[in-house]
């Protein structure tokens, strides 16, 4: 089980306060449907989400990001226990979804690039760090209902 | 996932917003690569500090962005232009090729950081397509 220093969890929380969850998690999904355009798959009910200025427009796409991160947040709230307090969206996203579980890093990756974004130098090599070792055990967390 | 037209003047397009800062770039790529993904100093065991921002880093960072560059001016044949860098990168440095992914990821976020505002969507999916494809490219003479 991922622990963390009370500096790491603290490093979290203070670069969390800086994200606006209705800015980053549309930022971060639309970045994931026009980077990696094979996650179209799974967002089949969106309507037009193929091209960048079809996603950039999309009300379902900035709603969903929005969920996103306030799933987030939950991890970041619980973040001694990510893997409990996500068993159950693991299961979904495999069970329901069938999402292929390399799109969590994928995503993971998305979200950091928006919060670099907004919060710029916040994000020293430090911080990234940390920031990448909460994501880790969230996309461990995302996979470990999968079997 | 081969470059576009598109894909290709996306990225000569942001690289002349952002070569004068290459430098700075090349810097803090590499300063994250080795701090948020320390499996990467494993191949720099030569270097005295590999602190962020000190001077072997600094010095390196300007090499690799050097490699961008000729990259950027090669872009419509990255496979034949980077056959030198190839053969470096295989047979002399031995990198694993999964390293040029981490990399590509650390200057995707300092870009992000410096050009917040141009950093958009369409630049970033440009921009990570040709840093794949630079990667494949450096990767031609592995076997």
């Amino acid at each position: 089980m991922v622990k963390f220093t009370e500096k790491e969890r603290s490093t979290i929380r203070a670069i969390w306060e800086k994200v606006n969850i209705d800015e980053v998690g549309p930022d971060a999904l639309a970045r994931v449907l026009i980077v990696y355009p094979w996650t179209e798959r799974y967002f089949g009910t969106f309507g037009d989400i193929f091209t960048a200025s079809a996603v950039l427009n999309n009300d379902k796409v900035r709603a969903h990001g929005k969920v996103v991160l306030k799933a987030l947040d939950e991890a970041v709230k619980n973040v001694d226990n990510i893997k409990k307090t996500y068993a159950y969206l693991s299961r979904l996203h495999y069970e329901v979804f069938h999402v292929d579980p390399d799109n969590f890093r994928l995503l993971a990756d998305c979200i950091t690039i928006a919060i670099a974004c907004k919060v710029k130098s916040a994000l020293d090599p430090q911080v990234q760090a940390t920031w990448k070792k909460f994501l880790s055990a969230v996309v461990d967390a995302m996979n470990s209902q999968y079997y | 996932m081969s470059l576009t037209a598109k894909d290709k003047d996306t990225v000569k397009g942001f690289w002349a917003k952002m070569s004068g800062k290459a430098e700075d770039i090349g810097t803090d790529a590499l300063s994250r690569m080795l701090v948020v993904y320390p499996q990467t100093k494993t191949y720099f065991s030569h270097w005295k500090d590999l602190s962020p921002g000190s001077a072997p880093v600094k010095k390196h960072g300007k090499t690799v962005m050097n490699g961008v560059a000729d990259a950027v001016s090669k872009i419509d044949d990255l496979t034949g232009g980077l056959l030198t860098l190839s053969e470096l990168h295989a047979f002399t440095l031995r990198v694993d090729p999964a390293n040029f992914k981490i990399l590509a990821h650390n200057m995707l976020v300092v870009m992000a950081i410096m050009f917040p505002v141009d950093f958009t969507p369409e630049v970033h999916v440009a921009m990570d397509k040709f840093l794949g494809a630079l990667a494949r490219a450096l990767s031609e003479k592995y076997r």
